[in-house]
């Protein structure tokens, strides 16, 4: 697959190359080669090796700390990035919360919290979802009540990703129960440390923890952590929802897993040969070329669209839907390229460190973990589903 | 009333049924699967007072000689409980292959007891170079004074660790890919030279990786004739992949039920997301793919009893099941939302369960093709 680059588009892509081979920690490069699990530290080092070259927020103003990039540079980092196995920059903080606090925030919020995103001091958790408000996000009963110069927070967020990690929480929590609904949402910034917040990992089917529960019992929030105004959460939740959307797409992480699939597929065998030789398999794994190649296009246009000052609409639902069909399709690709390997679960192997011999081929521990795992893309972000009512409703007026 | 069933089989479904609901729940499943053998050996021998471990064994060798239909129904059972007993490895895999390939002697000494409950088995062949080629083995047996010696490896050997006793394939002669040359023979796990590493599967099952060097065997551990087994090996995992196709679709079955009743209780946009329609669509592809499954299957069953068709059918059946156990699994996390995704809520561990089915014994990919290369339906 290529894309086509100008002399200066090249020359940036280089640097980047330069740099990440030059910086991105052996361990580090490996454990997400071997789709081993990271864990906060893993993450943070990432982080703080980006943010000192000044390259953690290329999504954000200058002003602010962002690099000034082109959609473009930014496309190609974030490709190169993926490509060269760099742990994933997390998006709670800077491209959820972050541009939040930018956009609706005051001159204090943005003095404390902004310089501590990007320097990785504060990790931050989405609080969203409830039991009973997943698709319908808009009927959320976490209630805070104004106390003085506090909120208390009452309630219980749950699917919250690596809360476990987490010293900083965003937080959409119901203020009032008059009107329309989504006008009694307030967002709301928490300590993770506050009294009354119990943390409760939540296992993946496939092992896996980077879920929890997240238990609000009288937490008492200074009234100062309101962004914006009381009631306008939704507004602000909204906003957050089409910042960024490119990101979705994840084609340097499918280019790269596509990369990998076909180098597992030349060392397994099959008759004579390898699984490379096999006409079936090179189908599939074209098809998904193509559209992974499909996928770019229209996330550069998209791009292209963005310099020219256009905002990302309800389109970047396509983004998210194509993308993440593209990474499950490649997480069955690689689960049927690994064969009878599939099969054993040995979870320490999935974990950093472990040093014993596999059992069969190294690479063939993650294949089903992940392929389960990622069943989570259609679901998180806003479900497939959603999205495309979203584009019936929004874009084709049904 | 299942018109697919005689009499007899319909009282070993309700038999089956019985035990899985009122014994085989979720969380008793849990507490065995993390228990010492990863099943319940209690269980076992409920499998054998109920004559579900001899159902398919001869009858001359206290077997009740029932058919792979049969087999079928129990096996439906077993997908709706997720059962981890070692039935495939003991019954329809080790104790099968004895009961067709090898000698009297053995078959006295091993299928009453495999009957009975006192003896495990597991089937060693899969290694790490053959992908779902059955002819493709590297482990060597020299004949010696008195016996054999076998070396080589052996790949994703189910239930290995807790078995009495391994049937292990080697080549006495052949090509690496030659049907020609292959022989079974017993090996006791603890045999000087043989190496078990033992793991849990992705579906709570227990397998082992085997090396063999220098294992040493008499000549009464040769099953059958030397140089002839390959027969036998793919006649008994044809037929059990027919039979897994029945614990398919009884995993589909109860999957689906979760996600139907799930439908009409969740609520999100004030009502049951089981009233937005696009959901309704996907529920009805669900149960059309679990109905044309069960049906397929059942017909297969039948269909092999004809050795001809055997391989056809047994192919057909993991491509359909599969087919369908993709999207069935696929969909009910989808379904389901957040909580599809969690270790506690069964759904997963049912999707599990179909993805390594389709793993085992060759992936749908590997079974079109074998189909494609001659025609069930014949000109
Ligand atoms: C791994 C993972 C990480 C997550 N991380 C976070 C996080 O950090 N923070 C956070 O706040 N949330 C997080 N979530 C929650 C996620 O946003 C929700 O799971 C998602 O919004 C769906 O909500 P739900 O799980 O309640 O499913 P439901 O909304 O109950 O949906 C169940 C099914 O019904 C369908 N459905 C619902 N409404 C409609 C409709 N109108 N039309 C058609 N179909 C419909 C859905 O598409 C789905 O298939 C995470 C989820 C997962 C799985």
């Amino acid at each position: 697959m290529m894309m086509e680059l100008s002399a200066d588009e090249s020359a940036f892509r280089d640097a980047v190359r330069v740099f990440v081979a030059g910086n991105l920690p052996a361990a580090l490069r490996q454990k997400v080669e071997r789709a081993q699990h990271l864990g906060r530290e893993d993450f943070l080092a990432w982080h703080k090796i980006l943010h000192a070259k000044g390259w953690i927020a290329p999504g954000w103003p200058v002003e602010h700390g962002g690099t000034g990039w082109s959609p473009m540079q930014r496309h190609i980092f974030d490709d190169e990035l993926a490509t060269a196995c760099a742990p994933q920059i997390m998006p709670f903080g800077l491209s959820m919360v972050g541009p939040v606090i930018m956009n609706f925030g005051n001159d204090a919020q943005k003095a404390h919290y902004l310089p501590r995103i990007l320097s990785g001091e504060d990790w931050w958790c989405q609080g969203y979802s409830e039991p009973g408000a997943g698709s319908d996000l808009a009927s959320l009963k976490t209630k805070a009540v104004r106390d003085g110069d506090h909120y208390v927070v009452d309630g219980a967020k749950t699917w919250t990703t690596y809360a476990q990690f987490a010293d900083m929480m965003f937080c959409l929590v119901r203020t009032s129960s008059e009107g329309k609904r989504q006008e009694g949402i307030s967002f709301l910034l928490m300590d993770m440390k506050s009294d009354g917040i119990t943390v409760k990992p939540i296992r993946t089917m496939d092992g896996g923890q980077e879920i929890n529960e997240v238990f609000l019992d009288n937490v008492r929030v200074p009234a100062e952590n309101l962004i914006g105004e009381e009631g306008k959460g939704w507004t602000y939740a909204k906003f957050l929802l089409g910042y960024e959307r490119t990101g979705m797409a994840t084609i340097g992480r499918s280019r790269r897993q596509l990369k990998e699939v076909r180098k597992i597929a030349a060392s397994e065998p099959l008759g004579e040969g390898t699984l490379s030789d096999d006409p079936k398999f090179r189908e599939k794994a074209a098809a998904i070329e193509i559209d992974l190649l499909a996928l770019e296009s229209l996330v550069l246009q998209v791009l292209a669209e963005q310099s020219a000052g256009a905002n990302p609409g309800p389109e970047s639902s396509f983004l998210k839907i194509k993308g993440t069909e593209i990474q499950q399709a490649l997480s069955e690709l690689l689960l049927e390229a690994v064969g009878n390997y599939a099969h054993p679960f040995v979870p320490e192997a999935l974990e950093h460190g472990w040093n014993e011999e596999p059992i069969g081929p190294a690479y063939a521990a993650a294949a089903a973990p992940h392929y389960f795992n990622y069943r989570k893309t259609s679901i998180y972000g806003g479900t497939n589903e959603i999205q495309k009512n979203i584009v019936a409703k929004m874009i084709l007026g049904l | 009333m299942d018109i697919m069933l005689s009499d007899e089989q319909r009282l070993l479904k309700e038999s089956v049924e019985r035990f899985i609901a009122g014994e085989y729940g979720f969380e008793q499943r849990k507490s065995w699967v993390e228990g010492g053998a990863g099943y319940s050996p209690e269980n076992w021998a409920t499998f054998a007072e109920l004559g579900w471990l001899a159902l398919p064994l001869p009858e001359d060798h206290g077997g009740l000689g029932g058919t792979l239909g049969d087999v079928a129904v129990l096996m439906e059972g077993f997908g709706r409980g997720l059962v981890v007993e070692p039935y495939l490895a003991t019954v329809l895999l080790g104790a099968q292959i004895i009961a067709d390939a090898g000698t009297d002697a053995q078959k006295v000494d091993i299928l009453p007891r495999v009957a009975e409950g006192q003896m495990k088995l597991a089937f060693a062949h899969t290694e790490r170079q053959s992908r779902y080629d059955l002819t493709d083995v590297k482990t060597e047996a020299k004949a010696g004074s008195g016996g054999f010696t076998l070396n080589g490896q052996k790949s994703i050997v189910f239930g290995a660790p807790d078995a009495d006793l391994l049937v292990v394939s080697a080549r006495t002669d052949g090509g690496q890919r030659s049907a020609e040359g292959l022989s079974l023979f017993c090996v006791a796990p603890d045999a000087a030279g043989l190496t078990v590493r033992a793991y849990g599967t992705q579906d709570d099952h227990r397998a082992a990786d085997l090396t063999l060097e220098n294992v040493e065997v008499d000549a009464s551990a040769l099953i059958g004739s030397a140089g002839e087994a390959f027969p036998t090996i793919s006649k008994t995992v044809q037929r059990a992949m027919i039979a897994l196709g029945a614990e398919a679709v009884g995993a589909m079955d109860v999957l689906n039920e979760l996600t139907f009743e799930y439908l009409k209780t969740r609520k999100q946009f004030g009502a049951p997301i089981g009233a937005f329609q696009s959901l309704q669509h996907r529920a009805a592809e669900m149960l059309m793919a679990h109905k044309l499954s069960r049906a397929m299957v059942f017909r297969m069953a039948k269909a092999s009893a004809d050795d001809e068709a055997l391989a056809q059918a047994a192919s057909a059946t993991k491509v359909q099941i599969g087919q369908a156990g993709k999207f069935v699994g696929q969909q009910a996390i989808q379904l389901h939302g957040g909580i599809g995704m969690t270790h506690e809520y069964a759904a997963g561990h049912y999707f599990k369960r179909l993805t390594m089915i389709d793993a085992l014994f060759g992936t749908t990919d590997h079974h079109l093709s074998s189909y494609a290369t001659s025609s069930f339906i014949s000109s």
